[in-house]
């Protein structure tokens, strides 16, 4: 690989045109010259010279389309090509959100199909398919959280609870909704902690938000005792469903006590995901909640007969917290959502859940003799590795990292979560082969090798990419993030 | 792996360090925590004249790893802070104990100084926090 490529003004050739502009049919009006901006400085190439351009940067890139993946689910599992088929239908592709409902009576179905599905995947009584992404559906969440508790006088809550191993946006989400975050740490086998979470409990609790799997991948073996807890101080339960790639067609999080739970369609539902996307989050209820939903529902408006198929259109729900997004989220998002629930079924959609748990275990079982393990359990979907040796001292998580790029692997997540020193986070999804996982495993004990043999070679990695070692550091201190031609001045630095 | 930890300072479990003058203190974070964080880039501070309990979160930093909440280890009102570190978080890893304090306060509740440790605690804590 190691070809780098230079940026777009580099290879910019003053006066080079990518287009002939026809003789117009008009008289031709110069644009007055104080309406024409000097400053632009866009490159000049000719439409070859940017496909070309473009076409390098895209060999450079890593994607699961040309390897291994171990961000998994999290980041984006492997997209079937039917889902885009169905996307790119006409009726679908060519439809507008303000056309008359009359017009577009196939997208409401399939808006419609689309939350009843999800309804029954998780157990749930209502669903909103608006939000945009995950941490979208965490906000519209905690709003009717905190609305439901408004409706009934209960005045006095403010605290939202989150363990110390939850995904970042959960406290986000709860700030933005102007409510206070409350720290629960895990115990010693990666559980909410009990007693603790007992001690924080009390009539100023909106609730508490849980992920299950949690971000160590491991089961909340106390969850039904975490929900009755909740529920007995009049808190309610917000599930992320960020790993919902772990259970679905196993276990549904309204059957035990969730009152309401996000849906990552680009994550679980095989949706495009991260420079692609968009991503697309819609929100489950419990019946506590149906009433708060975001505004509109797609709803049947006029049954159908034998003759005459439903009329399906929208409806505002008594309490809603209001539209959370323009029209009714991303549209094209949902038809392949629906495409990959259709083609799997209640069984196929079990299946993928239990292969994605085989494989991480696979992958465990291989290599924990050789990365420790720190909480000693089987995994879900996903397990968390400490990637550091006491006999490699100057070795790290990000070092292990960059050495896989060497052996044509992406990095799995680093650091995260935060309650696991030098963690390396693996997901390999339920995709991969046996081949493959067996190869990724050889790979890592290998790395592990080297590491107390010759550190060296992953210090110096990844030694096959145009450049090894971005300057992190420097680029979050000074967020200079524009690209300009040579012959610019540099620009000031940003003040913060 | 060894850390600094003068002896004139006091701990927190949550990696603060706290020197206390009669009614007023300085506070930070340890060199153990800018180490476990590692490059740090940003830090938020809190405003002078604002009021915190002890455990409350009064600062963030970020490194390129992480984020974390720096706690307050007493009751105080911040009376001065220290924006050198918000122009060069670095500061922080480089002399976490002297140029890199975060905030003055004057200490609300003397009682609770007795809660936290010595350097010779603290590093026990460190060390059994790193096996």
């Amino acid at each position: 690989m190691k070809n780098s490529e230079p940026t777009i003004y580099d290879i910019s050739s003053p006066g080079r045109k990518g287009v002939n502009l026809p003789i117009p049919d008009v008289p031709i009006e110069d644009i007055p010259d104080d309406l024409l901006r000097k400053d632009l400085n866009l490159p000049e190439l000719t439409q070859l010279d940017v496909i070309r351009h473009f076409q390098q940067l895209s060999q450079l890139n890593h994607s699961i389309d040309s390897g291994f993946y171990p961000l998994g689910s999290c980041t984006m599992k492997y997209n079937p090509r039917i889902n885009e088929d169905a996307a790119r239908m006409p009726g679908f592709l060519h439809s507008h959100p303000l056309q008359d409902i009359n017009t577009i009576q196939g997208n409401l179905a399939l808006m419609y199909e689309l939350q009843e599905l999800l309804k029954e995947i998780g157990g749930f009584k209502g669903v909103t398919l608006q939000p945009a992404a995950g941490a979208h559906g965490e906000l519209t969440g905690i709003m009717m959280m905190r609305d439901y508790h408004l409706s009934r006088g209960d005045t006095a809550r403010n605290k939202i609870l989150i363990p110390d191993s939850a995904h970042g946006t959960n406290p986000a989400s709860t700030t933005m909704s102007g409510l206070e975050v409350i720290e629960i740490p895990s115990d010693s086998r990666g559980n909410v902690d009990l007693d603790i979470l007992k001690s924080k409990c009390g009539d100023d609790v909106v609730g508490l938000m849980i992920t299950n799997p949690n971000t160590l991948g491991l089961f909340e073996e106390q969850i039904k005792e975490v929900v009755k807890i909740i529920h007995d101080c009049g808190g309610l339960i917000y599930g992320d469903g960020a790993n919902m790639n772990a259970l679905t067609g196993i276990l549904r999080p309204g059957d035990i006590g969730f009152d309401v739970m996000h849906y990552n369609l680009h994550k679980t539902f095989s949706t495009p995901h991260g420079g692609g996307g968009p991503g697309s989050g819609p929100v489950g209820v419990s019946e506590k909640l149906v009433d708060f939903l975001p505004a509109p529902i797609i709803t049947i408006i006029e049954e159908g007969d034998e003759d005459n198929p439903p009329l399906f259109g929208f409806t505002t729900p008594k309490h809603t917290i209001g539209r959370i997004k323009a029209f009714n989220g991303q549209f094209g998002v949902l038809v392949r959502a629906y495409t990959y629930i259709r083609i799997h079924g209640s069984s196929g959609l079990r299946s993928n859940s239990e292969h994605a748990v085989l494989n991480a275990n696979y992958l465990r079982s291989k290599i924990e003799k050789t990365y420790n393990l720190p909480y000693k359990r089987a995994c879900l979907h996903e397990f968390v590795v400490e990637g550091c040796w006491q006999e490699a001292p100057n070795i790290h998580a990000l070092d292990i990292s960059k050495r896989l790029m060497d052996f044509g692997f992406h990095p799995p997540t680093n650091y995260f979560p935060l309650i696991v020193r030098e963690a390396l986070m693996i997901e390999p999804t339920e995709t991969e082969s046996k081949e493959t996982l067996d190869k990724f495993a050889d790979v890592l004990l290998q790395i592990a090798d080297e590491a107390k043999t010759d550190p060296q070679v992953l210090i110096e990695a990844p030694h096959n990419t145009p450049n090894a070692r971005l300057d992190e550091v420097q680029a979050a201190r000074q967020l200079v993030l524009c690209c300009r031609p040579a012959y610019l001045p540099e620009p000031e630095p940003m003040q913060t | 792996m060894s850390w600094k930890s003068p002896e004139n300072i006091l701990y927190t479990k949550t990696d603060e360090w706290i020197l206390i003058d009669e009614q007023t203190a300085t506070i930070g974070i340890t060199d153990y925590a800018q180490d476990q964080l590692s490059d740090i880039v940003y830090v938020e501070l809190p405003t002078i004249g604002d009021n915190f309990k002890a455990k409350d979160i009064f600062a963030t930093v970020e490194s390129v790893k992480a984020a974390a909440d720096v706690n307050m280890p007493v009751d105080g009102l911040i009376t001065e802070v220290n924006n050198s570190i918000e122009d060069e978080p670095e500061l922080i890893n480089s002399d976490p104990y002297e140029q890199a304090w975060f905030v003055k306060i004057d200490i609300s509740n003397q009682e609770q100084t007795k809660n936290l440790m010595n350097a010779t605690e603290y590093i026990e804590y460190c060390k059994s926090r790193s096996s």
